[in-house]
């Protein structure tokens, strides 16, 4: 089988795949990625989008060969220490979902939408931008204000970045290590075991 | 999708040399098309061939003249282009309305082209600007290139390079765009190069975009929207489907291509 190399939320990885692995599948299943969705599954709802080497992108309409060597992000990796990325704690505070299958989709293109238009987009032109991510349930009222919020405070964190000259430079959300969340149903047995073994010491002391 | 084997060469002679090693195969482009095609089972191929690496086929050149756009430039790259905005607005503008914006981000001008659905955009472009396909084979002229609904003068293994567009006086792109699909119900491309004047049709026709010759004619006699006044498109070759009957869409022409004349004076008056 094909080897694929791709830097996931920084972490770099290698595995076989199949000529015909979509990236939406290689995240899911391979890596154990569940918060990208797969909706339509035919390049329509945008509840898969990632950032493909710094594009937001529908990962079921992609190969994960095609991607080989690059870089993705995924809603995994946009949180940082713990700490809501900007545009996701705006989708929190402005109660941008409701069921919430769609929202990791639009989290990921609305990040792209504010880098792209900053936070002085008027909502014509942010629905417009919106135009490959549907949601069902929420009529986009809130997700609209939830981008507006998210593009303003992206802008403020940015500055308070470039103010405190942060060392770890944090401003290109591709370069994090992110999260180690267990990546196979092997690694999950072996963090499990070793919670397993850490509750059994904590007891005995 | 049905299994298929994936390979890529780092060039086009490569690519090529690859592309005779099998006996059948398709090049990926974005895979915008292609890809949605290959799961539902209305494509199938047992050799996929990535044209990712294929360096050469990406950017756009603009002189007096003409506007050459690789076949693997993407739309969103086409669409931002200061070039040809400044060249070719129409077509910049044409860019910027395909799919979404991560469809923009994968789906380029070339695979567009080479798969010439039938609702595609830049089939129009290509016709009504007099635009020459550029392929591993030769110069193919727009007019010759698009034959039937997925059909082109591509022979098997030949690969689209890029396209290189005439500059005209004025252009402009009026689209009536499927609510969903972002695809073009009915999309008119109009086009300006001195009196004479080219209109291209996409969306409509049973069988792919096509030059309106009709309105070209009149529009050629006087640019303006009266030339168009009791100009009737013959309902009978156009498509209808659950999305518009085809004497809707019939109509449609008519009215996008109003627009489009509308459009093309307000950014150059008739000379």
């Amino acid at each position: 089988m094909p080897t694929l190399t791709l830097a996931v939320n920084g972490n770099i990885v290698t595995r076989e795949v199949t000529s015909s692995t979509l990236l939406v599948q290689f995240l899911r299943d391979q890596l154990g990625l569940t918060g990208t969705h797969v909706g339509c599954d035919s390049t329509q709802c945008g509840a898969c989008t990632v950032h493909l080497n710094g594009d937001a992108i529908k990962s079921c309409t992609a190969l994960a060969l095609s991607c080989d060597g690059g870089k993705v992000t995924t809603i995994e990796g946009l949180a940082q220490n713990g700490k809501l990325h900007p545009m996701q704690e705006a989708f929190r505070a402005n109660h941008g979902l409701q069921c919430g299958y769609c929202t990791p989709g639009f989290v990921m293109a609305a990040v792209k939408i504010a880098e792209r238009l900053g936070p002085n987009a008027d909502e014509e032109t942010l629905r417009e931008e919106m135009d490959g991510n549907l949601c069902r349930c929420t009529g986009y009222q809130n997700i609209v204000k939830s981008i507006r919020a998210g593009a303003k405070a992206m802008l403020e964190n940015e500055a308070r970045d470039e103010i405190s000259s942060s060392p770890q430079g944090l401003t290109d959300p591709d370069a994090r290590v992110c999260n180690d969340a267990p990546q196979t149903q092997e690694q999950s047995a072996e963090r499990k075991a070793q919670v397993d073994v850490f509750i059994e010491n904590s007891r005995g002391s | 999708m049905y299994p298929f084997d994936y390979h890529r060469a780092g060039n086009v002679a490569d690519t090529l040399t690859l592309r005779a090693s099998l006996a059948d195969a398709r090049f990926l482009a974005g895979g915008m098309s292609l890809l949605p095609m290959m799961k539902l089972r209305f494509a199938s191929t047992p050799n996929i061939i990535d044209l990712r690496d294929c360096e050469e086929l990406r950017g756009i050149e603009a002189s007096y003249e003409v506007v050459r756009i690789g076949a693997m430039t993407r739309h969103v790259d086409v669409a931002a282009s200061a070039d040809v905005q400044a060249a070719i607005p129409a077509l910049a503008k044409l860019a910027a309305g395909i799919g979404d914006p991560m469809v923009r981000a994968r789906g380029t001008m070339g695979g567009s082209i080479a798969n010439f659905d039938p609702a595609a955009c830049y089939p129009a472009a290509c016709l009504a600007l007099g635009a020459t396909i550029q392929t591993t084979g030769g110069d193919i002229e727009a007019d010759e290139f698009f034959i039937g609904v997925f059909e082109t003068a591509l022979k098997d293994g030949e690969l689209v390079t890029g396209a290189e567009f005439p500059i005209p006086d004025a252009a402009a792109y009026a689209k009536f765009r499927h609510p969903a699909s972002r695809f073009a119900l009915v999309g008119v491309f109009v086009a300006r190069f001195g009196e004479l004047v080219r209109v291209a049709v996409t969306g409509a026709s049973r069988s792919g975009a096509f030059r309106w010759a009709a309105a070209e004619d009149a529009l050629t006699e006087s640019f303006s929207i009266r030339s168009l006044e009791g100009l009737k498109m013959d309902h009978s070759e156009m498509n209808g489907d659950i999305h518009g009957d085809n004497e809707y869409r019939a109509h449609l022409v008519e009215v996008m291509t109003r627009r489009a004349v509308l459009e093309t004076l307000e950014s150059a008056p008739a000379a």
